[in-house]
């Protein structure tokens, strides 16, 4: 199947949206491609159907009325050359051939080894909450979260809200940077009203800081989780267990559509352009930032690609967020205890059961992958690399097609072939 | 703007009959028996969903007959089959 | 610091099992490696051990290195997945069939055992191949390993003997006794040996091997498709036409379940993006062969760069210009096959012993010194 069109989006998250709202206004044919069934990324997961945060309904409402066309359970998987992008669907490949670019690949949680991390039952922070807002039964379940930052606490109100019991929330951060950050709260009044609106519903949850999960136990699945609290170990029976350290953002595509990456993240111009022509990222790619980050880069691109101005307040809407951004990012860096929790028969790599002892002797990411197989499995290294980064100062490699898993018939290219110019 | 219509689907997780709110993931499904479990690690042991979001690969599972499908992203349809190895 | 015995430089397959030879052997051995031992060209390859039989000089070096290698498997630790899973040279037609006769008269002369299997033969032995073949030569003592691992297994056991692995150290340049590191050391050596594969020139200008480039892709785990490595017979043309880029079918079942595709060849590029177009060329021809293909998961798509020589033989022996300085390298595709066998040559030349099989149509002087033009073909 083919498609073409001016601007294709790749994630349909707030900035996808932005983006592609503009430019379809505008009058230009957008194509927005994302894995999940509706739009709304994952910050607005689930919002196309419940319509509960008004935000999203706001955003989601003027997306389907923009013109813009929606591709759902969509997965680029390759962009053999510019202007092209395969992907796949379900059990069906299609091939986009597109004017313009934006990127709203969006970030997805850190994860850090600790004994237990593979026993049904633990997941994510926003991995649970995820699988809460999409139907998973938590009403009376021990539910215990640890990881950092805001995402800690919008998890807890989640679970709080569909009937857990949350235990036990341990933020990593030690407690003067956490307040400190929280004091930084002040100046980003939106962030504020979030804050304050967490911080209602999470009456008599425990808290603490300087608090991080040792180790999960159990046989089948997990059973209890053993705690650091200020120094002090406590051992917690549970259901759940989401732990998670922050947010990454998503660079492989990035990476393969060949665009520099910086400390991170994807380096742009004031046009949120690529160092590739005609690509544009937006949102998490810039270095987390959050909703407000989404929505200000992705309106900003939208004018861009519609050939309009961009608004000042846009600009410095955004220059205000990467504040908060940067911030964030201060808040949230795993301390140095984190890198010590797995033991020697720990598992790093999930996919290709490579435990933390099979890395002795290995100096950087190349030797892991090629001598212990880390990062060879199904997600490509996607869990382990950011772990292999913070455990032992590992970056990445190069992404080469596929930049997802995908059958072989995803990456046959359309017929006739694209070099037909060339003869 | 009221609450939308609460329907359900029902469906089978290795041969087991569970009915969920329309809307469900079929990762979430999985969460309805006794473990959320989808799939078995090199050595046979129980893995389940962890990202949530498609990245991990942890929440696979044969659903109609389709190996390796990323059930964190698909809602669960009246009538699926789900399959997990674990 | 005192003088080595001798210093290899290149940490590939081939400087890895001259490390382990020359060190059994009793010499003091350095073995410097601008990155990682078996990450470089030799983690880009198939890991195939196969006889091959374009002609005699390449039959006699793969077929010992072969045997060289299945004596070995049993220590191998089993991380190097060496996999006894023979060869199938598949014929698409009567003309290809025909080519079996004098392949199989080539390898019984050598001493390779192979059968001949008919249509009926061959389709009970790998159902997932397209129909319409009409035969195939079975090589069953042909193998594969995982490339790196089996580079690191050599090296390690060489530094079990005390030779010293200096990873992460480019050599710079090479002088009469000494190798002059890029960080401004110095490594004394007796005999340098130059094992550096594509960069091999740039430590010893002139010498005749350019890149060659080669696309790979493998699937996720997965049931076994198939349980031979499967090569087209048409891969013989492929693999050895000089002009342009060809590919042909060949494919590997890993002992992970994975499934292991090639190939293509690009002479003279010396790029390492994964080209689209082919790739495309690579996946279509697979195609022709398992029509399950297109169905199957691919995990990761990748190139290596094969250092290849004007007669397609490695380049095993002294530098006639230069007689301190010793060449293994130029070994294009078969490095991994071969690796055993050049290590052996080599080694063998050095320490003044006599080897298994004649030396001479590997010599660098076919190419270098005073006969330049006379290329030792047996």
């Amino acid at each position: 199947m083919r498609e073409a069109c001016d601007l294709v989006v790749v994630g349909a998250g707030p900035g996808g949206l932005a983006a592609a709202c503009h430019a379809a206004e505008a009058g230009l044919s957008v194509l927005v491609l994302d894995p999940q069934s509706q739009p709304g990324g994952q910050v607005w997961r689930g919002e196309a159907r419940k319509r509960e945060n008004r935000l999203a309904r706001r955003w989601l409402d003027r997306f389907a009325a923009s013109g813009a066309r929606f591709r759902p359970g969509a997965r680029v998987v390759a962009a053999p050359e510019p202007g092209l992008l395969l992907v796949e669907e379900g059990t069906s490949s299609l091939a986009v051939r597109y004017g313009r670019a934006v990127l709203a690949t969006g970030a997805r949680e850190r994860f850090l080894p600790f004994p237990g991390w593979t026993l049904p039952g633990v997941l994510g922070v926003s991995g649970l909450q995820v699988l809460v807002k999409d139907g998973l039964p938590v009403r009376g379940k021990r539910v215990v979260l640890a990881g950092t930052g805001p995402l800690l606490l919008a998890a807890a109100a989640t679970l709080h809200r569909h009937g857990a019991e949350v235990l036990f929330i341990a933020e990593q951060a030690p407690a003067a940077r956490h307040w400190g950050f929280a004091l930084q709260l002040w100046r980003h009044p939106g962030k504020l009203l979030q804050g304050a609106a967490l911080a209602a519903s999470l009456v008599g949850i425990p808290t603490a800081t300087d608090a991080w999960v040792v180790a999960a136990e159990g046989e089948a699945r997990v059973e209890r989780v053993r705690l650091s609290v200020r120094g002090h170990e406590e051992t917690l029976p549970c259901d759940y267990l989401g732990a998670a350290y922050g947010l990454v953002p998503n660079l492989e595509l990035a990476k393969l559509l060949g665009c520099e990456v910086a400390s991170g993240a994807v380096v742009v111009d004031e046009r949120l352009e690529t160092r590739v022509k005609g690509v544009h990222a937006v949102g998490e790619l810039l270095g987390i930032g959050g909703v407000d980050q989404a929505l200000v880069t992705g309106e900003l691109v939208g004018h861009v690609a519609a050939g309009k101005p961009v608004p000042t307040g846009l600009e410095r809407s955004w220059r205000a967020v990467r504040t908060f951004a940067d911030q964030l990012a201060r808040h949230d860096a795993p301390r140095e205890e984190l890198r010590r929790l797995a033991t020697p028969e720990t598992l790093v790599c999930r996919c290709e059961d490579v435990p933390l002892q099979a890395l002795d002797g290995c100096r950087d990411l190349r030797e892991a992958r090629l001598y212990a197989r880390l990062g060879m499995g199904a997600c490509q290294g996607r869990t382990c690399g950011a772990a292999a980064e913070v455990l032992f100062g590992w970056t990445g490699e190069d992404v080469r097609p596929p930049c997802l898993p995908a059958r072989i018939g995803s990456l046959r290219l359309p017929s006739p072939p694209p070099h037909t110019r060339a003869s | 703007m009221s609450a939308p219509k609460s329907e359900v689907v029902t469906l089978r997780i290795n041969g087991r009959v569970v009915t969920v709110p329309e809307g469900t993931s079929v990762a979430a499904a999985l969460g309805t028996g006794d473990a959320l479990v989808s799939r078995a690690d090199l050595s046979g042991r129980p893995r389940g969903p962890l990202c949530g979001m498609g990245v991990c690969f942890e929440c696979r599972a044969t659903v109609d007959g389709v190996p390796e499908v990323l059930t964190c992203l698909v809602p669960c349809r009246e009538g699926q089959e789900v399959v997990t190895d674990a | 610091m005192s003088a080595v015995d001798c210093a290899i430089v290149g940490g590939g397959i081939v400087g890895a099992a001259l490390a382990d030879a020359l060190s059994e052997a009793g010499m003091s051995v350095a073995l410097v490696e601008a990155r990682s031992i078996g990450t470089g060209t030799t983690a880009c390859g198939m890991g195939h051990l196969v006889a091959m039989d374009d002609n005699a000089a390449e039959l006699a070096l793969t077929s010992w290195s072969v045997s060289l290698w299945r004596a070995l498997a049993e220590g191998l630790p089993r991380a190097v997945e060496y996999d006894a899973c023979g060869t199938l040279w598949l014929a698409a037609d009567a003309e290809e069939m025909a080519a079996v006769d004098s392949k199989v008269s080539n390898y019984r002369a050598a001493g390779v055992r192979v059968e001949v299997l008919d249509a009926a033969a061959l389709y009970e032995a790998e159902p997932a191949l397209a129909p319409g073949l009409v035969g195939a030569l079975r090589v069953p003592g042909d193998a594969v390993v995982y490339p790196p691992l089996a580079a690191r297994t050599f090296a390690l056991r060489a530094q079990a003997r005390g030779a010293r692995l200096m990873t992460g150290t480019p050599a710079q340049a090479l002088r009469p006794g000494e190798v002059v590191l890029a960080n401004g050391d110095v490594l004394a050596a007796r005999h340098i040996v130059l094992a550096a594969g594509v960069a091999s020139p740039s430590l010893c200008p002139g010498l005749p091997i350019t890149p060659r480039k080669g696309h790979l892709l493998i699937t996720r785990r997965g049931a076994p498709v198939v349980k031979h490595q499967l090569v087209e017979l048409g891969y013989v043309k492929s693999a050895h036409g000089t002009e342009g880029a060809s590919v042909a079918f060949n494919a590997q079942p890993r002992v992970t379940g994975q499934l292991l595709l090639g190939s293509s060849r690009q002479p003279g590029v010396g790029t390492r993006e994964v080209e689209a177009a082919i790739l495309e060329r690579m996946l279509r021809r697979a195609a022709d062969f398992l029509p399950g293909l297109d169905g199957m998961q691919a995990l990761r798509a990748w190139t290596g760069l094969r250092p290849a020589t004007p007669d397609g033989l490695p380049l095993l022996g002294p530098h006639p210009e230069q007689p301190w300085l010793w060449l293994a390298c130029g070994h294009e595709g078969l490095g991994i096959t071969t690796a055993t066998g050049s290590a052996r040559l080599v080694a063998d030349q050095l320490l003044g012993r006599s080897s298994a099989i004649d030396a001479r149509p590997y010599l660098p002087e076919r190419f270098l010194g005073r006969t330049p033009r006379q290329v030792a073909h047996a």
